[in-house]
């Protein structure tokens, strides 16, 4: 038997079964990662000690009886999740020797769990950019196709379960940061609805927007990550007393909105028929497919681009040289934080930064940040409106599959365009999916499931259902 | 298209040092990504009415809010070890007067 190969659901089995130890398992993913990780660049670093600890710890709550599913499932965990005691650097400089001094609660749930955490993966330097290109260590591969990229921003992760070097992964969207490297990768990826799961302990980005989401092998293993990560957490005012109840909705009857925008010119015509082909699956199957439209489509983007850089550039404003990591000495305060900032942040950083304070600025505020948000309302009207007529909607999570590695590095622009087609259901809040449903030539396609607000169950129900054909 | 003086302001609001190099690519990106942006100015935002309950229900619920008491923590030495200048338990930083 192929450890490494094992769903959450199989390694379940096997480890209940004692067909196999925890300790078995977690050596076969690290074995795996020593193998081939130098070839992807998934993990920033590998916890090994920790992971062996842990999985010793499993082995004997399995012997005791008090297993749970997650008990000694082998897990890769994004660079921008807290894990105490270890290096969490967001693929910055700024953050390079950076080790967490407590456990981001989403880890804390896990490890209650009995899981083990193999190591922490790259990213977009602090979870900005849709291709891992801007990591300032390294950059990932996509283990589909080794010239082009895994997506991002969550690319390590989604590479790592793609590889078989996880068995799953945690990854953080602010938007498209699980759905487009899920797609990119061949494995499923859950966005969960803004509230679902505590930020806390995820280093922020867009606070409005961000939320930590399972990436996986299966559709049944995301629900078991997703039921765990769910609810109330009071270092986190955001989050929801959330009980997520299995919904036992089908395809025969189900209302699916198939928007009109989200097919404009510009999508790759492989990705559209592939997209069109799980929908007519699904309408064999006895669902009602309904033309939908989502009039503001065409400002979520550049909504979403102001807004969250917005955010960013007022999250960003702790990493001074004083607090945290990199330090660069000058004569005076000022230049310790001028000094430090401008060596610790990349490119894209500083880019996002300088637009974020732009839009926020004397001048440009009503003009840039109030109008975004303005038109936010808008897009969240033209959602309530689909879901009065729909149950969920059906889209691909981005209009072509992955690309070159290096192909949209010069021009920032054309990267943001990647994440067109989340853009709209992220600034809504709502939660979203990508299920692999084919490939252009070698390269995977996800099918992006919205639901309303808090219907991950209908989402996870359905996404299992098309799984199987 | 953004002058270098903009540039220069706001990296200066950012608390950015860039360099001439910097300043000349960022004028260019920040520039096209604000054409894009321009798509905004053709968005209809009229007077919408209040959302409902249901449909805030993403946004976060003030009542939802803990109460203010203080509890032990252990973090504080935590903290002050991952910071880069520290003394006696404390962060350390230049005099400012």
């Amino acid at each position: 038997m192929e450890l490494t190969k094992l769903t959450i659901k199989q390694a379940h089995e096997g480890l209940t079964k004692k067909e196999f130890s925890s300790v078995d398992l977690a050596k076969a993913h690290l074995d795996k990662i020593k193998k081939i990780d130098k070839d992807l660049n998934a993990f920033l670093s590998v916890t090994e000690e920790l992971a062996l600890q842990q999985a010793q710890e499993a082995d004997k709550r399995i012997k005791d009886g008090k297993a749970t599913e997650l008990t000694g499932i082998p897990c890769a965990i994004k660079d921008n999740i807290l894990i105490a005691g270890q290096k969490c650097t967001a693929a910055s400089k700024i953050l390079e020797n950076y080790v967490a001094p407590y456990d981001a609660t989403v880890i804390q749930k896990l490890k209650e769990q009995g899981i083990v955490m193999l190591g922490k993966t790259n990213l977009d330097e602090f979870a900005m950019g849709s291709s891992t290109e801007n990591s300032a260590f390294k950059i990932t591969k996509n283990p589909r196709d080794l010239e082009r990229v895994p997506g991002g921003s969550s690319g390590g992760s989604a590479a790592a379960v793609a590889a078989n070097m996880a068995c799953c992964a945690l990854g953080s969207e602010t938007n498209g940061s699980v759905r487009l490297p899920a797609s990119f990768c061949g494995v499923v990826g859950l966005k969960p609805t803004y509230g679902a799961v505590s930020r806390y302990g995820l280093i922020a980005f867009g606070s409005s927007l961000d939320q930590v989401g399972p990436l996986t092998k299966s559709v049944y293993d995301a629900k078991v990550i997703f039921k765990i990560l769910i609810g109330r957490d009071e270092m986190d005012a955001t989050s929801t007393d959330y009980k997520f109840e299995d919904s036992d909705v089908s395809l025969k009857g189900l209302k699916i909105g198939v928007p009109r925008e989200y097919f404009a010119k510009g999508i790759n015509k492989d990705v559209e028929i592939i997209i069109r082909n799980s929908i007519k699956k699904a309408e064999d199957a006895g669902a009602k497919i309904v033309d939908i439209s989502l009039p503001s489509t065409e400002y979520a983007l550049a909504a979403y681009y102001i807004v969250a850089t917005s955010e960013a550039s007022a999250n960003l404003a702790r990493f001074d040289g004083i607090k945290y990591g990199l330090s660069v000495d000058g004569e005076d305060l000022l230049s310790v934080y001028l000094q430090s900032r401008s060596k610790g942040f990349g490119a894209e950083i500083k880019r996002r930064i300088m637009l974020g304070t732009f839009s926020l600025s004397s001048g440009y505020y009503d003009a840039y940040y109030k109008k975004a948000q303005e038109t936010i309302r808008l897009i969240k009207d033209d959602f309530v409106n689909a879901f009065e007529k729909v149950d969920l909607i059906f889209a691909p999570v981005c209009p072509t599959p992955a690309f070159k590695i290096g192909e949209k590095t010069k021009d920032p622009l054309s990267m943001y365009l990647s994440d067109v087609l989340t853009s709209g259901s992220s600034l809504a809040g709502l939660p979203g999916l990508s299920l692999p449903v084919g490939k252009v030539d070698n390269l995977p396609v996800g099918l992006q499931i919205i639901g309303n607000h808090f219907q991950e169950n209908k989402i996870l129900a359905i996404a299992a259902h098309l799984e199987k054909n | 298209m953004i002058s270098k003086e903009e540039v220069k302001h706001i990296a200066k609001l950012a608390r950015l040092e860039l360099t001439e190099e910097e300043i000349k690519k960022m004028q260019k990106d920040l520039t096209e990504i604000l054409n894009y942006v321009d798509v905004l100015k053709t968005a209809g935002v009229k007077q919408r009415p209040a959302l409902t309950k249901s449909q805030r229900r993403a946004l976060p619920d003030s009542s939802n809010l803990r109460k203010d008491e203080a509890k032990p923590s252990n973090l504080a030495s935590e903290i002050v070890t991952a910071t880069p200048d520290k003394k006696d338990g404390f962060f350390k930083v230049k005099p400012i007067l």
